[in-house]
């Protein structure tokens, strides 16, 4: 049995063995196998991996958009995975999302203001006008004149303001938790601060408990307080931002902040150790899904699945061989 | 505070959503055509032209005259009154035909790609079936079943174009549906109904409307050769593919007779092609991008 | 002093819009010599990608073109359609960002590699699928000789942009421009292609110029490095000049606005306000002006241009620049 990384008293989220796996073209992907974590209430876990470790996935899966095969979500006590319709609709209300593409994520057709009062009408407030006033605060609080933009289509707006858009439509209906899924990645460098800042402000504001999903590190562990990292499907490591950064403990981790590209001249980068590529989800290795790339690969690896447990206080790594 | 756009203001106030760019001179052309085209049908009985039934047996195959603007036929009848009116029946048909269509094909299509599974397999599976049927055999079959009138014809036609727009309709919601957007609806707890009206369905208007135009081309010209060859519209009902069908007697006399209403669908079928295929352009939604 | 490989010189690029008339670039001036790297930094809309079409002469149909590009001694603005062509692939290579579209879906790797041998370096069919496979290997790719006869969908992003680069490097060029080459990689994987590019060049004493927003990835890379904005270069020096003693605030800006590793988390990041500019509208002045906290009224009325700072390979366009170098945080 995996041993709940940091194990807490009353947290808002709580993600039990879960696994999701969908076919394609006859083939089973396993996109998510036996995850578990907790989330506090108010806190920021940062969840990081390249692309096919599942991360996505386990985001929507965490709000029922994608069925798990097994395991429990459990949000504020209630059990997500057992329920469906109209109850889980009710729940979705207290849980958002905010997606990569931001232009994407807004329906072209439509008018910003009917977006962002969308979970509204969903939610079956009726009063038009109580209506306009909610969009209107949400859209000050993100840094944009309802005036101005609620009449607008999207497409008339940058990424960065899209992005805030999304974030608007995410708070209106002042809920618990938010899952950013890579919401700055597709935008560019100096809008990325804007958004990574206007998000703590935010959950400052709302008093929310975000799940910041992103392959970027660095960008993660600028809002996270707790950051686990995934690998085909597996958690690898969890720890306290400062923690992890400093000493990984997992191979995996200590690969990614070697690969990050660091601007100061000086650092001449070490040739990095040609690895490979990430095996396929379909097919992943037996025993630990990194040992294809890990340079402290052994039979044992090949053998058995390391479990999540304790190497250090509160940091936890599923490795045979850690390195702390 | 987080950080306001500060250039929001002007730059928004500079760009109004700029739609109508080089709509050329071909496609208003067009335009014009039908709303003349309609506007004749639509107020036939108003004009103070002569009957179209009316024979003129000792007047038959006359040449423009002041009396008959564009002469008359083999049976001594107006032939512009009989174009006017022969273009009520292309345009009910041509016009109500893809309607059916439309609406069906565009409600099954969205289903379709919107559910997936075993639904949208039956779905596709009926259709292939149905477009595989030779159409003419069905439609002769249909019609020597149960007569021909104007309106068992639309009725036929309508059922046969149902395919063509399901696909359209189920290939602009696949796209469709994987975008975010959608997903941002469905975690939003919006119903699959309010999902498919709101969020679908003003993005799959588009192309469907802009397919329906092509399609009215297609009927008209389908309606045309059906009544060329006696199988359409009944007499003493005149459309334009009778009244081609009855000017091929008198190709060496007076080829303006089989000419005039072959003119009249030609300009017809083009307008309506160059209109649609314009929308399409339109609605390609790479607009706008630098 | 190396004679200059490739010199840009004023080159303008103007492109017309529904919106009136886009200045993709404005009078850049650029110079590389042989196996020498320059890194072109800047954001979305900043004209990097536009600069690289007009060094191809690949520009879009409607744009206009005006200055120098000099490459290898010749003006290849002059230069006949045919001529170029037998440049470019052969002596002047690319790059681009998306593997997936710059790589023809429904041809083989192996077709795509050797159509670019059997064009410019007229090898026949066996000489090309030896090379082929050499340079597969070279770029790091397992199993060459069955990839050869694979389709780009069946490998991954990795994979495919080390195809691309095997192509570009196929016939020996002097210049390589990679525009973006890693951004729509994993990081992992970016750090081998960053190195595999380098590596090659080192071998090949080949030119490079590296086009990205990420300062990051030119930091250790690059050996000069120019920073564009609103299409034009705002900055441009030696690689180490810029990071330690940067002079303009853009450039300033952009380094702080990345997060960084060491920071603690939850610290504000300094952002830069405002976006940048709509190219269809320039902006009276400086083009940073807007977003810039160190704006004084003389930048908001007169364009500056480009001066010398201590020495003449580090240049700036700016009224008021910084002063103090800047620590760079390791």
């Amino acid at each position: 049995m995996m041993l709940q990384a940091s194990p807490m008293a009353d947290p808002l989220l709580k993600v039990e063995n879960l696994v999701v796996e969908y076919i394609v073209s006859g083939k089973t992907v396993h996109a998510v196998s036996d995850v578990s974590l907790d989330i506090a209430r108010g806190e920021t876990l940062g969840l990081v991996g390249e692309s096919g470790c599942g991360k996505s996935t386990l985001g929507r899966a965490v709000l029922q958009l994608r069925r798990a095969q097994s395991g429990k979500v459990l949000f504020d006590g209630n059990d997500l995975t057992a329920m469906g319709g109209d109850p889980l609709r009710k729940m979705r209300q207290r849980v958002q999302l905010i997606f990569q593409d931001p232009i994407a994520s807004l329906n072209p057709r439509r008018r910003i203001g009917d977006i962002v009062a969308e979970p509204l009408v969903i939610a079956g407030i009726k009063d038009p006008e109580k209506r306009q006033k909610m969009v209107s605060d949400v859209l000050t609080a993100v840094g944009l004149d309802p005036a101005l933009v609620m009449g607008r289509l999207p497409h008339e707006f940058s990424g960065g303001q899209c992005q805030r858009i999304c974030i608007a439509r995410a708070l209106v209906l002042n809920p618990d938790f938010i899952i950013c899924d890579e919401p700055v990645s597709a935008l560019d460098v100096s809008i990325r601060a804007q958004i990574l800042n206007l998000l703590e402000e935010m959950k400052a504001r709302y008093g929310l408990t975000l799940l910041f999903i992103a392959h970027d590190l660095a960008v993660v562990k600028a809002v996270s307080d707790r950051v686990a990292v995934m690998y085909l499907g597996r958690l690898c490591e969890v720890a306290p931002s400062e923690q992890l950064f400093a000493r990984p403990a997992h191979p995996y981790t200590a690969l990614l902040i070697e690969a990050i590209p660091v601007p100061d001249p000086d650092m001449r980068p070490a040739e990095a150790v040609s690895v490979g590529e990430p095996p396929s989800p379909i097919a992943p290795p037996s025993g630990c899904r990194f040992r294809t790339r890990c340079p402290r690969a052994d039979a044992r690896c090949a053998a058995e699945v390391p479990e999540l447990r304790a190497v250090a206080p509160r940091q936890y790594a599923a490795c045979h061989h850690p390195l702390i | 505070m987080a950080t306001l756009e500060l250039t929001l203001e002007e730059e928004i106030q500079a760009q109004p959503a700029k739609r109508g760019r080089r709509l050329g001179l071909l496609f208003w052309a067009a335009i014009g055509w039908i709303v003349l085209v309609f506007a004749f049908a639509i107020f036939a009985d108003v004009l103070p032209l002569p009957s179209p039934t009316d024979m003129d047996m000792l007047d038959r195959r006359a040449a423009f005259s002041a009396a008959h603007w564009l002469g008359t036929d083999g049976l001594g009848r107006d032939e512009l009154s009989r174009l006017i009116y022969g273009a009520r029946i292309s345009l009910v048909v041509g016009l109500c035909a893809p309607i059916i269509g439309l609406v069906f094909g565009g409600a099954l299509g969205m289903l379709a790609g919107y559910f997936r599974g075993r639904f949208e397999a039956i779905l596709a599976g009926s259709m292939d079936v149905l477009l595989a049927f030779p159409p003419l055999v069905l439609v002769l079959a249909v019609i020597a079943f149960v007569g021909q009138s104007i309106f068992n014809l639309t009725l036929i036609l309508g059922v046969l174009s149902i395919p063509a727009s399901m696909r359209v309709a189920r290939a602009a919601t696949l796209t469709l549906s994987r975008r975010e957007f959608v997903i941002a609806a469905q975690a939003l707890g919006a119903s699959h109904a309010r999902i498919l009206l709101r969020e679908l369905l003003p993005n799959v208007m588009l192309p469907l409307f802009a397919f329906f135009l092509l399609g009215v081309a297609v009927i008209i010209v389908v309606e045309g050769a059906l009544s060329f060859l006696g199988l359409g519209v009944p007499p003493p009902i005149s459309s334009w593919g009778s009244m081609i069908g009855e000017g091929r007697e008198s190709l060496d006399i007076a080829p303006r007779l089989a000419f005039l209403p072959a003119a009249a669908m030609f300009l017809t079928v083009l307008s309506f092609n160059l209109v649609g295929d314009t929308l399409r352009a339109l609605t390609d939604p790479r607009q706008g991008a630098l | 002093m190396n004679k200059a490989l490739l010199s840009v010189e004023d080159v303008v690029v103007d492109l017309p819009t529904p919106r009136g008339n886009l200045r993709a670039v404005d009078r850049v001036n650029l110079a590389l010599g042989p196996g020498q790297t320059l890194g072109v930094v800047g954001e979305s809309g900043c004209g990097k990608t536009m600069l690289s079409r007009a060094i191809l002469q690949l520009l879009p149909k409607k744009a206009k073109l005006s200055g120098r590009v000099m490459f290898d001694g010749q003006d290849l603005a002059s230069l006949d359609p045919e001529a170029l062509r037998k440049l470019r692939g052969r002596s002047l290579a690319v790059v681009f960002q998306d593997p997936m579209t710059s790589l023809n879906p429904v041809l083989t790797i192996g077709t795509q590699l050797m159509e670019t041998l059997q064009e410019h370096l007229e090898l026949d069919v066996s000489a090309a699928r030896k090379r082929s496979v050499e340079l597969l290997a070279a770029v790091g790719i397992p199993a060459p000789e069955q990839r050869l006869m694979q389709y780009p969908h069946q490998l991954s992003g990795g994979m495919r942009q080390r195809v691309a680069i095997a192509i570009a490097l196929s016939c020996e060029p002097k210049l390589l421009i990679a525009d973006e080459p890693t951004t729509a990689l994993d990081v992992t994987i970016q750090a081998q292609i960053l190195d595999l590019l380098a590596r090659e060049q080192r071998r090949r004493h080949m030119a490079m110029i590296l086009i990205t927003h990420d300062l990051g990835v030119v930091a250790g890379r690059t050996d000069e490095v120019a920073v564009m904005y609103a299409g034009r270069v705002v900055e441009r020096a030696p690689t180490p000049a810029l990071f330690k003693k940067m002079r303009m605030p853009y450039t300033e800006a952009l380094l702080a606005a990345i997060p960084k590793l060491d920071a603690a988390p939850h610290t504000v990041l300094p952002a830069i306000s405002g976006r940048p500019p709509d190219p269809t509208r320039p902006i009276k002045g400086c083009s940073f002006s807007p977003r810039c906290r160190y704006a004084v009224a003389r930048c908001h009325g007169e364009k500056p241009e480009l001066t010398e700072a201590e020495t003449p390979a580090h240049q700036f366009a700016c009224f008021h620049p910084i002063e103090t170098p800047v620590a760079v945080p390791s």
